[in-house]
């Protein structure tokens, strides 16, 4: 087993906003940095680049900065369990990867949140970021029918992207009432950057329709997606489409963190307001600490950086920009919160959990995530509960807890990964 | 004085508490069954659910077979959410002296009517490809098998439920008293002829005088890799770390799920009170697993946990009143046997609260043997 070892002043989880400018911010204070990433290359999953496409400047800028402050980054290296304090193990494909840190500063970033509905499962229903990403790694969409649908405003983001790249978009269904996202992006105004970047997102979703308090109810089709039904109101009716992409908003990934022992409040991970979690030699900053958008998450980056760095008084100065975007992360979420009718959309004999086929019928006797993953291994499969968590905390209410290593599947050899490297041989026979 | 409400307390609601509950709900009796967190969320979920006979003593022995061949009576009753699989145990040996061993072990067996395989190392290699090359041989012990623990004591349970037992969950038991009383964390006192003491490596909290100790385990789990093992596969030197009394010990010990996964064990710790997993420990116990098995190495991992066993001083479990005459009972103290021994020690329970002969000696696993053992000192 190849195993490398990396020691620095700052450790970084998770190169996308928050990650880069936490980073660059720690670094600029003259602090060892490194930043890991289970990507190959940096940007996260919002700055994730397809061939051909440009960079958005705000990301030139900050890669950038990055490479000027000297931010050592490793790539394709999925953080799966912890040594000891100060102490974190990845794999990669030449190994194990040991990196040892005076302060951690976690930047995992959210996905997206899947609800079970009848149908869901079929190839060609998948999520929205995830069609993206296909597409960006070269998966062909010209001339195929797509309907988008959940909520949020990565609706609108996938969508442009899919037109841009010659989909045909039929609709985008939001399932959040008209009047939520009217007052919603009314209050754009007070957040100009935002207002500008869904104008020019608007360029390329010229006659898309853009349907509120619309959502899927059904997907149909032999063996892959045919057709979908959709609500609104009292109407319903089908739709026929190749893929359908669909995102009920994000939920933040904080499972490194509960590995870690920082608590979490509503799944997202708590933070100090130098963005410190419970554990004081580890900081949080974007996503993971509650879905809040690019501008949030940068700041929360440089803030984390520069308190990690042990340069309080500049973070500190930061606290107000932070103020304005975390009013938007609120209007956002207040705007985009899931309406109750969409807990009905599953019936007894939806699988919940793809991994172990388990159906929202199995669930119902149980009182918590934890009774229910034992007596009917939902949630025990090789995603680890990350899709259908989220579902049952929507749908029950339940509360991922248990959290164990290792954080992804690894290869038993890498699990084995022995700190003492006095690894007990069998010398017999 | 109030009248017990109930004929029998159990507390604990994992395998062995619920087999308990459901022997003594077959018998007629009124039975309450309070589980602090959750069925089967203990042990019982970080077990390795192995149905295994086993030859450390002759009463060991004799409750593995008696336990073994109940699950086989109970076979078409349980549910498939039990993965009852008769796959058989393979005792592998890797030296000569072990080849040895496995054929007393065989000859043990015989004698007492277990069916036993002696294979050789070219049969070993063929019911296992997978082993290393170079292995001596092995004993299969076909009536051995395995199940999904947790699944099996909510199927337990639910016999019993059947019979009007009730089930609390989620209000911890503080202590169940001599004289057949349980005190809850809330305050509250539930009375009942008789109390059993259930809680595996908790049942000292409740009853601080019992010789159970914690002994750490280890466990990991990997993606489907369906006919990589046929059998529960032991390395003959298991019961040597079995027996490490003192210190920190490994054994090569892998079992193939009914899904195609593997589970991978195994470790024994005593003295370690910290849940997390142990990385120099985990590091140890997967490359004992590498060194019988070099393949796995490739294989994914996806979960890996820990657990605490009830370990008394003699390896045999306790049975029975915890004095002459007592009310209360216990059935703790099963290390690693409990999913085995779970349902004979409920027959043994059941027999001993009915003043019935029990089916096999009950004897050496009576607590008393412990308590005589310190009026002594």
């Amino acid at each position: 087993m190849y195993e490398t070892a990396h020691a620095c002043d700052v450790l970084v989880i998770g190169g996308g906003p928050a990650g880069l400018a936490a980073a660059s911010h720690a670094a600029r204070c003259g602090r060892r940095v490194i930043i890991v990433d289970d990507n190959p290359r940096w940007g996260g999953q919002i700055w994730r680049r397809g061939s051909g496409e440009d960079e958005s400047p705000q990301a030139t800028s900050l890669f950038d900065e990055v490479r000027r402050a000297g931010v050592k980054f490793i790539g394709g290296a999925h953080v799966f369990n912890q040594l000891q304090d100060g102490s974190l193990l990845a794999e990669a494909a030449d190994g194990v990867h040991r990196f040892s840190y005076e302060k951690l500063i976690l930047a995992t970033g959210a996905r997206e949140r899947f609800l079970p509905f009848p149908g869901w499962t079929l190839p060609n229903v998948m999520g929205a970021g995830g069609l993206q990403a296909l597409v960006k790694s070269g998966l062909s969409i010209r001339r195929r029918r797509v309907v988008v649908a959940g909520s949020g405003p990565l609706l609108l983001a996938v969508a442009a992207h899919l037109r841009k790249r010659g989909a045909e978009v039929l609709l985008i269904a939001e399932q959040a009432p008209r009047a939520r996202v009217l007052r919603f992006g009314l209050r754009l105004i007070e957040w100009p950057e935002k207002l500008l970047h869904l104008m020019r997102l608007q360029r390329y979703l010229f006659n898309v329709p853009y349907l509120t308090g619309c959502w899927p109810v059904m997907a149909h089709g032999r063996r892959k997606l045919e057709r979908v039904t959709l609500k609104r109101g009292a109407r319903l009716w089908e739709v026929a489409c190749d893929y359908l992409a669909c995102g009920f908003h994000l939920v933040p990934n904080a499972e490194l963190a509960q590995l870690l022992g920082c608590e979490t409040v509503d799944g997202a991970v708590w933070v100090d307001e130098l963005q410190r979690t419970s554990r004081p030699e580890i900081y949080c900053a974007g996503e993971a600490t509650g879905v809040g958008g690019v501008e949030l998450a940068l700041i929360e980056g440089q803030i984390a950086g520069c308190a990690a760095a042990g340069r309080e008084d500049e973070a500190r100065r930061l606290f107000a920009a932070r103020q304005r975007a975390r009013r938007f992360a609120s209007a956002l979420n207040a705007a985009f919160d899931l309406r109750e009718e969409l807990r009905e959309l599953a019936t007894e004999e939806t699988i919940v959990c793809r991994c172990e086929d388990v159906r929202l019928g199995q669930l119902r006797e149980f009182d918590s995530w934890r009774a229910a993953k034992l007596q009917t291994r939902c949630g025990m499969g090789p995603c680890q509960g990350r899709v259908c968590g989220a579902a049952l905390e929507f749908l029950f209410g339940w509360r991922v807890t248990s959290i164990r290593p290792p954080l992804f599947p690894v290869q038993l050899r890498n699990l084995a990964y022995d700190p003492s490297s006095e690894a007990e041989r069998v010398e017999r026979g | 004085m109030s009248v017990p409400t109930y004929d029998v307390v159990i507390v604990g609601a994992g395998i062995v508490g619920a087999a308990c509950a459901a022997e003594c709900a077959a018998e007629g009796l009124r039975v309450l069954v309070v589980e602090a967190e959750m069925v089967g969320g203990g042990a019982t979920a970080a077990g390795m659910g192995h149905i295994v006979v086993m030859d450390d003593s002759e009463a060991q022995f004799e409750l593995t077979l008696y336990s073994q061949r109940l699950w086989e009576e109970l076979a078409e009753e349980l549910p498939p959410s039990v993965e009852y699989d008769r796959c058989g145990t393979i005792w592998v040996a890797a030296t000569e002296d072990e080849m040895r061993q496995a054929e007393r072990k065989g000859k043990f067996y015989a004698e007492r009517g277990v069916a036993v395989e002696l294979l050789d190392a070219r049969e070993l290699r063929e019911a296992e490809p997978r082993l290393r090359r170079d292995l001596w041989g092995g004993l299969r012990v076909p009536g051995d098998g395995v199940i999904y623990p947790p699944a099996a004591a909510h199927f337990l349970l639910s016999k019993a439920r059947a019979h009007r037992t009730e089930l609390i969950v989620g209000r911890a038991v503080i202590e169940a008293t001599l004289g057949g009383e349980v005190r809850l964390q809330d305050g509250s006192n539930i009375s009942s002829g008789i109390v059993i003491n259930c809680a595996g490596s908790s049942s000292p909290k409740l009853t601080p005088q019992i010789k159970v100790q914690k002994r750490k385990g280890h466990l990991v789990i990997t993606d489907r890799y369906a006919g990589f093992v046929r059998h529960q596969l032991v390395e003959l030197g298991y019961l040597e770390s079995a027996h490490a009394a003192s210190s920190d010990s490994v054994a090569f010990n892998v079992q193939p799920r009914r899904t195609g996964q593997l589970l991978i064990g195994s470790s024994r710790q005593y003295g370690a009170e910290d849940a997390r997993v142990d990385q120099g420990v985990l590091a140890r116990m997967l490359n004992r697993a590498f060194a019988f098995m070099p393949g796995l190495a490739d294989l994914s991992a996806i979960r890996v946990w820990t657990g605490f066993r009830a370990a008394t001083p003699d390896n045999l479990p306790l049975i029975g009143p915890y004095a002459e005459g007592a009310r209360l009972y216990l059935a703790t103290g099963h290390e690693g046997l409990g999913i085995t021994t779970s349902l004979g020690t409920a027959k043994l329970i059941v027999a001993q609260i009915m003043g019935r002969t029990p089916p096999i000696s009950s004897e050496p696993f009576l607590p008393i043997r412990f308590m005589q053992e310190s009026a002594h000192v």
